[in-house]
């Protein structure tokens, strides 16, 4: 057995162990948590906001890095300078700059449109959250487009010149054998990369899209409590990325995997 | 060339550790954010603004060294409870939710509270005129607590912001149909942008709105507390209060 | 719009000197590079001791470092900069009441280091004991076997040695580092992407300031990469090419 697998019955484990849990009933001893009850239907509703941003941003974001990544990887210099702009761009600056530069710098675009507050796209516009989505899907779609460019070069040139001998036409060859390949070499890092998201999410509280982190703000804000709201909140994000995590290892494991 | 790196790191680590906080400085928290006329950050990186001034009157007239430190709004109070401020000069109404967590000096000022809009909207101040309409208030203050009661059940969205500032900006950008906040913060917005008017004044509801703008200061900071009130006092008697505040409002703010 | 447009083309807010709020953004920019300096360095030294203790010490260390890592990289940075920020200064400071010490005034920029550092150090704890696996276990034997004390090897044999393999994650951690700092406006430091909203809620020009603070951050990361470069071509200098 490895030295760090060992099992969690050793001693010093049991000890840590009841130590955390004496932690953990002396906080909910001595610690005010009265307001609980108050905002648990609230609490609720900030982690459905929470996963929902995550899975649409992550799911778009994926949509929009696979032709960023193919660009960069085999397109003419007018397509892959744009897309190593892009990634360039999203990865050199901070999310929360990007946010607030399309909330508040957009924002003060539709000041100037009077016009645009007839139209039917005004609900959304005026909203916080469509920014919040697009924010958080293009800094997906900058860092995944990375990945997908190593993933695109990966694929053994081999097989994609065997693709072509067996006459396939290079839409062809792309749709059989490049894209499956290429999707199957970034997956691992695929559940990394939705980790880093649902980190990524609470910045759109910020601009006033209330996720679990914008409902925790607002306790903080309600009770004048430093502690309790924010442990609950880390307490909370570290169920989810453990959600994520086991969820992630059993969907590897369904996927088939034939020799490399 | 070893010893030299363990000096400056040496040198690093001592100079962030340096500040402990003496007996007279007192660390004034400010919200991190434009707050006109009250306060506000210049181009040079300096606060200024009536409560700057009414800030440095009063700790001349109590001889205390005044630090202003900016902390972002929603953080203030647990920032004066946790003692990383000694006290809060931000436009911070009296309140008795607050009084269950901070102590207030006497009150320093005393403005109503309005409801600005896009100009010719028609709404009026009251819930009739708010029925189905998105409303933008601060966080953290007394205009949040009041439209959440009075107007909870009849607009359509509550957004809250983090600043005044953001509040304001939605307004311009039409995200939000109204807003509420202090007379004189949203007089001097609509002056300096010709996007939206005031609409008038909401009817008083002086258990949430309060009995006036006060210092905020820790709970038991009472030799502080006597302090400014003294300061405060002093000020109003000898014409100080009034000579500074000549330069914004062209009436006296401190109310009834 | 053509407001708008004037808004953004009103290059002289961003002149250095007032009315100009250039020289406000590069001080953010300044504060914003000494949170990240500082983080880092102090994640480093976190690093370099929780990379020794999951290698080298006992089940107990070992353990409780897991927990650190794994409590780190679980929970958003945002949610740690607000509980280090807020719950760890207040502890501290009951910690000195208790010594009897006076409070500490932990000013801005001295709380973003702490919390930077706390959060750089988890992932350079991961970081470098990949590298310091990487070192061959055969020089550090000799090292023991000329008789050098464990701290002797280690400054002497395994942190020069496992630099290169080091450098292309600690250069990641770096450029996250930078970006790390822009969470800091949340709980009011006056780094570069606080004082850039600031001056755009004064001046009504957001695109142009956001603009400004971007292509500044942009900069400080084009900058990072040359410098990563040369760094990674020393440090591996001798050793064969990775491509």
């Amino acid at each position: 057995m490895s030295p760090e697998t060992r099992s969690w019955r050793e001693p010093h484990r049991l000890v840590l162990l009841a130590i955390a849990i004496g932690i953990v009933v002396f906080a909910a001893v001595n610690m005010r948590w009265d307001w609980l009850p108050r905002y648990g239907e609230k609490l609720v509703g900030g982690v459905g906001t929470t996963l929902w941003l995550l899975f649409l941003t992550s799911a778009l974001g994926f949509l929009l890095a696979v032709p960023l990544g193919l660009a960069q990887a085999a397109g003419p210099f007018w397509l892959s300078g744009p897309a190593r702009m892009f990634c360039t761009v999203i990865r050199g600056t901070p999310l929360l700059l990007q946010l607030w530069l399309l909330y508040y710098g957009l924002g003060s675009l539709f000041a100037y449109w009077p016009e645009i507050r007839q139209s039917w796209a005004w609900p959304y516009l005026r909203s916080a959250w469509p920014y919040g989505v697009l924010a958080l899907t293009m800094s997906f779609a900058g860092y995944e487009g990375e990945v997908m460019r190593g993933a695109f070069t990966g694929v053994p040139k081999g097989e994609l010149e065997a693709a072509r001998a067996y006459g396939m036409s290079p839409f062809t060859a792309f749709r059989r054998v490049w894209l499956p390949r290429a999707i199957h070499r970034a997956l691992p890092t695929l559940a990394g990369e939705t980790v880093l998201q649902l980190k990524a999410t609470p910045l759109v509280a910020t601009i006033t899209v209330v996720d679990v982190y914008g409902v925790i703000s607002r306790v903080r804000q309600d009770t004048y409590l430093t502690y309790e709201p924010l442990l609950l909140l880390a307490l909370i994000y570290m169920l989810l990325t453990g959600i994520l995590v086991v969820a992630f290892r059993w969907l590897e494991g369904r996927v088939p995997v034939k020799g490399s | 060339m070893k010893t030299k790196i363990i000096t400056a790191i040496a040198a690093f680590g001592l100079s962030l550790a340096a500040h402990a906080a003496s007996a007279e400085t007192v660390r004034v928290g400010v919200a991190a954010e434009p707050y006109p006329p009250f306060t506000e950050p210049d181009a040079a990186g300096n606060w200024t603004g009536w409560e700057i001034d009414f800030m440095k009157a009063v700790c001349a007239e109590a001889k205390l060294d005044c630090v202003v430190t900016p902390v972002a709004w929603d953080g203030i109070i647990p920032a004066l409870t946790s003692n990383k401020i000694d006290a809060i000069i931000g436009s911070m109404s009296i309140t008795e939710e607050r009084m269950k967590t901070i102590d207030f000096s006497d009150k320093y000022y005393n403005t109503p509270s309005v409801i600005a809009t896009a100009k010719g909207s028609g709404i009026t101040p009251d819930a009739a005129g708010l029925t189905d309409k998105i409303v933008g208030v601060q966080v953290s203050t007394i205009h949040q607590d009041y439209v959440t009661t009075h107007f909870g059940d009849v607009a359509a969205e509550i957004k809250e912001y983090q600043t005044q500032d953001e509040a304001n900006q939605d307004l311009v950008a039409g995200r939000v149909d109204a807003i509420m906040a202090d007379s004189l913060a949203l007089d001097a917005f609509v002056k300096s942008d010709t996007c939206c008017e005031i609409v008038g004044a909401v009817e008083d509801d002086p258990a949430i709105l309060g009995a006036g703008v006060g210092v905020g200061l820790r709970k038991g900071d009472d030799e502080l507390r006597q302090k400014f009130n003294t300061a405060i006092a002093a000020i109003r008697e000898n014409g100080t209060y009034a000579e500074f505040s000549k330069a914004y409002f062209d009436f006296d703010i401190y109310g009834k | 719009m053509l407001d708008w447009i004037a808004g953004l083309a009103a290059w002289e807010l961003l002149a250095l000197e007032p009315p100009g709020w250039g020289g406000v953004l590069l001080r953010g920019l300044a504060i914003s590079l000494q949170v990240a300096v500082g983080g880092y360095l102090l994640g480093f030294l976190i690093g370099v001791g929780g990379a020794t203790g999951k290698l080298y010490g006992g089940p107990i260390l070992r353990d409780i470092l897991d927990v650190y890592t794994t409590l780190v990289r679980a929970v958003p940075e945002l949610v740690l900069i607000l509980l280090l920020y807020y719950a760890g200064t207040d502890a501290l400071n009951q910690v000195m009441a208790l010594i009897g010490a006076e409070p500490m005034d932990i000013s801005g920029l001295a709380a973003g280091i702490f919390v930077i550092g706390v959060v750089q150090g988890a992932y350079q704890t991961e970081v470098l004991r990949g590298a310091f696996k990487a070192v061959p276990h055969g020089e550090i034997e000799a090292a023991r076997a000329y008789g050098m004390s464990s701290f002797k090897a280690l400054r002497r044999i395994t942190l020069p040695g496992m630099l290169p393999h080091a450098v292309p994650g600690l250069a990641n951690l770096w450029l996250i580092a930078t970006k790390d700092t822009a969470l800091l406006a949340v709980v009011g430091v006056a780094e570069l992407t606080l004082v850039t909203r600031q001056a755009g809620g004064t001046t009504k020009s957001y695109f142009l300031f956001f603009l400004a603070a971007g292509l500044l951050y942009l900069m400080v990361t084009l900058l990072s990469n040359v410098a990563i470069r040369w760094i990674e071509r020393y440090a591996r200098r001798g050793m064969p090419a990775v491509r």
